[in-house]
């Protein structure tokens, strides 16, 4: 069982860098007005054929030869739905596949987003070479992170060097502050 | 609003100083476990203190990467140091605390520090 929302966002976003993607969106959006936590994550990655997708919600279906069971799918449907909220998984081989998640701000068993922060910048500095756009959204505000500008204006200089890993966790931090005025969601 | 501006003085100020940094024989790998059960176990905060150490140190003959499940849940997290021409050595139930006292004792000192690997917490 996950503890926040951000860790069954890297937990899945995970999945989409195994599924060779290169380029993988991730969006959170909170609509206060509405009492909704939207996430999704969409990637380019090989896809899922029909079986598969079929059994991606089943604790008991993995792909994985390690061991017998894959719950990082089941904890985020669980997650969404334990608030009355909604889950769903979109895929085509060979062209990607996203998962929407939805959430009741509001209820009592939502967990917390937890550190989203975090989560985007263990995936940019852990995956270079996929490109990254997350957008985050708070009402009517938002900002965007996206590392193919990035990397086009830091012109070949990698994102994992201390100058430019501390830039991103700064450009995150502040950006989110300003976008959501500090609140915990 | 934090803008891309900084990043053109970062190219600037980087620029020629960047080597290429090759993923050579003589690089210490450093990996953690980031499944579902390394990341619900607390694998998050672990890969990025060690990252960040590294970084902060310089210690650029260390690679600090990831993987995915390794087969032993119940011993998340998980960080293998692989040096070369050493055998591997498997950490067990890691924290960033734990994290730190291992890049400190193991990766810089060369001391195992035993107490964390794999064989000493399964001798029950």
């Amino acid at each position: 069982m996950m503890t926040e929302i951000s860790l069954n966002i890297l937990d899945v976003a995970e999945n989409s860098t195994h599924a060779k993607a290169s380029f993988v969106e991730i969006t959170v959006c909170a609509d206060t007005k509405a009492d909704r936590l939207y996430v999704t994550i969409r990637d380019d990655g090989c896809g899922m054929n029909e079986e598969q997708l079929a059994h991606v919600e089943d604790p008991f279906f993995t792909t994985r030869t390690t061991r017998k069971v894959g719950l990082g799918v089941p904890f985020f449907k669980q997650a969404a739905l334990s608030t009355g909220g909604s889950f769903h998984i979109d895929s085509k081989v060979n062209e990607g596949t996203v998962v929407y998640a939805e959430f009741v701000l509001d209820h009592i068993d939502r967990m917390p987003l937890g550190d989203i922060n975090s989560t985007i910048y263990t995936l940019i500095q852990c995956h270079g070479d996929i490109d990254f756009r997350y957008v985050y959204r708070y009402d009517e505000r938002e900002f965007i992170l996206d590392t193919r500008q990035m990397k086009e204006i830091l012109g070949g200089i990698p994102l994992d060097i201390p100058e430019v890993s501390e830039y991103i966790r700064e450009y995150l931090s502040e950006n989110k502050r300003e976008v959501d005025g500090g609140v915990i969601l | 609003m934090k803008s891309l501006e900084e990043l053109k003085a970062i190219r600037e100020k980087m620029q020629g100083k960047i080597g290429y940094r090759s993923e050579d024989e003589s690089q210490t790998r450093v990996i953690v476990g980031m499944a579902t059960c390394g990341i619900a176990s607390g694998a998050r905060p672990v890969l990025n203190t060690l990252s960040d150490e590294v970084q902060k140190k310089g210690l650029t003959n260390i690679v600090v990467t990831q993987t995915g499940c390794i087969g032993l849940c119940q011993f998340e997290p998980i960080v293998e140091v692989l040096e070369p021409g050493k055998e591997k050595v498997t950490y067990v139930k890691m924290n960033p605390e734990k994290a730190l006292e291992m890049l400190e004792q193991h990766l810089i000192r060369g001391h195992v520090l035993t107490k964390y690997t794999l064989n000493e917490t399964t001798k029950l």
